[in-house]
């Protein structure tokens, strides 16, 4: 069916209510990365073998009842975000999450939530004592403001009707129908958003850049969700868990920007956003949301999925481009800039997933809402992932500027095991900061201060057994093997640094190295051309301005006071937490080992090779790296 | 050596319409068929869109999901992203190393079998350390767990 006018949209979406109204109650299985390798499909199979065996009516599509209230619908849906307790199944209307649940679980929460209204105690999620049944009261969740995440795990994440249903699209018809081109434009400008893809260009600005080419007979908006950084997941998360919303905001920016083609590039390692997104299209096509006369308003604009296929610097936009037009993703000179002469040498608009998420509520809810949000200069939400050695890995969103030490130890619960160390901001790119940035607002401004950046929001949470320099070294061979190769700084620079770090780690490095490193990171930073190479030796600038101590102590001392650089590491028994059980000095292939049973076993640290078999099989984690 | 069934090859270019700017899905489909890029698959492509094997070449070995050497039954990813290296990846990806009696460099295993490769983020970072065999994603990944693991596919095929 095609919906050709603005009261068809309407027509279309109470139609979608009342069917989403019929569900008496909803089993919503989480349907993200994190939760369908945890085996959450397989759940999900069963709710629906178990309610039809038992005679529940069950709808896995909305679906028309006469008598209205008795089915009980069935979804999979978009990631939670609190990915380290899943798989997640969360009931409504109750608001109930039942956390790490497994096939065997499903019997019962049918019994007891679906068919009764009972809570299921042992699965829900507790901490520090009490246990908290709804989801939103779980501090995790409770300290945050979600926006471009908004339905993320409420809906069916493959279901077009009941994006709909919840107000889908109402903003593509205002865009349409109530405003001008140039209306959009101006409301997202006032509203301060800001590109989160990390460089945080105002978006408003780049949409007029784009509009201004009146005469241009073809204008591209680009999609980018070639998320590369490690250890950040946010736009794997909006694409699979709602896709309809990102998909919505493209198209009101192809609208304000005058574009009739666009493309969503998508990381080729994440297979389940792109079958997600070609659904999206697919169901928009139907439904004329995308396509020739969008709603009947005569406007046209296709969509399509450009799958990468691996390489990180398709992250950047120049790159991105030359990669669609079917070439090796290298960097183009600028200027020409993008909304100039970007892909196929025409004017392009290319925006962050999030990005686009964010703009049907600036849309619907005003500039002036949006801009309430956050600080000034930097208003809104971001999406930032939660990772590394923290209590609550996951996805977040919050107000921009809200502070380090809220999202670490208040919403992430702090670390997991040890001590807090630093935080990894933006990726490979990024810069650590530490115990003393807890209270460091981020926001752009805020965070360029100091010379960092928010990036693309991953914030990697590192403990005191993390080596500082160690982790740089980790971000330099990332780097080593993304660079593409145009700049000679770059290609050659960094694999020197790199060189020169794995050096130090194997305890044969010399003071000058550290002024070499200092050297070689200007230089590289200096003469590349993308921000790959200008930013890839941040992580030893900011290692070696935070953590000097460190670097001296493995060039100097020749230790690794994290206990990670093996060549620097001596195997040792705690006598205290050692209970003689003898099973290190069996497991040791090179006799090493010696002691009385039940009585404290030392190493001889001569004959050791560090193979740390020890430390593996030590029943009393008595065994150390010292 | 993999024989290339040319008719095949020639539906997909249809599909794309010989368009060079379709090079990089056009390849991804012949990937998915055959697992790599065969060398004369690509020269046929490279004939057939008026482009130079050079080219193609060039953007075959510019991407890292392209391969062109044949890989094993079952290709496993350990990823090495931030989130996982922190969490101890490198250990996991030793023992796999080890159990496998492949060497960083090989492309596949001497029985056939398997194909190591190291990944930067695979987008399950609350899960970390994870691989993915054949896309099947692993959670929460122990040099125990990878043993194992292996232990059980070299059973599977031996069944």
């Amino acid at each position: 069916m095609k919906i050709q006018s603005r009261q068809m949209l309407e027509d279309f979406r109470a139609e979608s209510l009342k069917k989403l109204n019929c569900q008496s109650k909803q089993i919503l299985v989480c349907g993200g990365s994190g939760c369908v390798a945890g085996g959450s499909l397989k759940i999900y199979d069963k709710f629906r073998e178990l309610m039809e065996r038992k005679g529940i009516k069950v709808d896995v599509i909305l679906q028309d009842h006469v008598d209205h209230g008795d089915a009980v619908g069935l979804k999979k849906s978009g990631c939670h975000g609190f990915c380290e307790i899943g798989p997640l199944v969360r009931i409504e209307p109750a608001g109930l999450l039942y956390i790490k649940c497994k096939v065997e679980d499903c019997e019962e929460i049918i019994e007891e939530s679906i068919l009764g209204d009972n809570v299921i105690d042992r699965l829900v999620y507790h901490d520090n004592g009490r246990s908290y049944s709804r989801q939103e009261d779980i501090p995790f969740y409770k300290q945050q403001t979600r926006v471009a995440l908004t339905n993320c795990g409420r809906i069916d994440a493959e279901s077009i009707e009941e994006y709909i249903a919840v107000g889908g699209y109402s903003a593509l018809s205002k865009a349409l129908f109530d405003m001008s081109p140039d209306d959009i434009i101006n409301e997202v400008t006032e509203s301060g958003l800001r590109g989160r893809g990390g460089a945080g260009f105002p978006t408003g600005k780049k949409w007029a850049q784009v509009a201004a080419h009146k005469d241009a007979p073809v204008k591209y908006i680009v999609c980018n969700g070639d998320e590369g950084d490690p250890g950040a997941f946010m736009d794997c998360s909006v694409m699979e868990g709602n896709p309809h919303k990102m998909i919505e905001g493209i198209i009101i920016a192809a609208i304000a920007c005058g574009s009739t083609e666009g493309y969503i590039y998508v990381r080729a390692e994440y297979p389940l956003a792109v079958l997600r997104l070609q659904k999206a299209i697919e169901d928009a096509e139907a439904y004329g949301i995308l396509g020739d006369d969008i709603l009947g308003s005569g406007k046209s604009f296709n969509l399509q999925i450009c799958k990468g296929a691996g390489a990180f610097v398709c992250g950047e936009g120049t790159a991105m481009q030359e990669s669609i037009e079917g070439k090796r993703g290298m960097p183009r000179t600028k200027p020409p800039r993008s909304v100039d002469k970007g892909l196929f040498d025409a004017p392009t608009s290319l925006n962050n997933v999030e990005t686009f998420a964010n703009v049907p509520d600036i849309i619907n809810k005003g500039a002036k809402w949006y801009s309430s949000i956050g600080t000034e200069g930097n208003s809104g939400t971001k999406v930032f992932s939660l990772a590394g050695n923290i209590k609550n890995t996951g996805l977040i969103e919050v107000p921009m500027g809200t502070t380090l030490r809220e999202i670490v130890f208040n919403i992430g619960g702090g670390v997991k095991s040890g001590n807090f160390k630093a935080v990894q901001i933006g990726g490979p790119a990024g810069c650590c900061l530490t115990e003393d940035h807890l209270d460091l607002p981020l926001d752009f401004d805020s965070t360029k201060k100091i010379g960092a950046i928010i990036g693309s929001g991953g914030l990697v949470v590192m403990g005191d057994d993390t080596c500082m320099v160690e982790i740089a070294r980790f971000f330099m061979s990332f780097s080593t093997n993304e660079s593409c190769g145009k700049c000679t700084t770059c290609r050659e620079g960094i694999p020197k640094i790199q060189e020169i770090l794995e050096r130090i780690t194997h305890g044969t490095g010399e003071l000058e190295d550290i002024d070499m490193l200092q050297e070689l990171s200007a230089v590289v930073k200096t003469c590349s051309l993308c921000g790959l190479g200008k930013n890839a030796t941040n992580p030893v600038v900011s290692t070696l301005k935070y953590f000097k101590d460190e670097y001296i102590a493995h060039v100097k001392d020749k230790k690794c006071p994290a206990g990670v650089c093996r060549s620097l590491c001596t195997m040792w028994i705690d006598p205290i937490k050692c209970i003689g059980c003898t099973k290190c000095a069996r497991n040791c292939p090179v006799g090493a080992i010696t002691g009385q049973l039940r009585k404290p076993h030392t190493i001889d640290v001569e004959k050791c090779i560090k193979c740390r078999e020890c430390k593996v099989g030590c029943p009393k984690h008595a065994i150390k790296e010292v | 050596m993999t024989k290339v069934d040319f008719k095949l090859i020639d539906s997909i270019l249809e599909k794309y319409g010989c368009d060079k700017s379709k090079i990089i899905p056009i390849m991804q489909e012949i990937q998915a068929e055959y697992k790599f890029l065969p060398e004369a698959a690509l020269m046929y492509v490279a004939d057939k869109i008026g482009e130079t094997y050079a080219e193609l070449y060039g953007v075959a070995t510019f991407y890292k999901d392209f391969s062109l050497n044949e890989k094993g039954k079952y290709v496993i990813k350990v990823c090495n992203g931030t989130a996982c290296h922190v969490r101890k990846s490198d250990d996991v990806q030793e023992a796999l190393y080890e159990i496998t009696g492949m060497k960083p460099g090989d492309y596949i295993s001497a029985d056939g079998l398997f194909t190591i490769e190291r990944v930067a983020c695979l987008g399950a970072c609350g899960l970390a350390p994870v691989c993915t065999v054949n896309g099947v994603v692993h959670p929460q990944m122990t040099p125990d767990k990878m043993r194992a693991l292996i232990m059980d596919l070299r059973e599977a095929e031996r069944s």
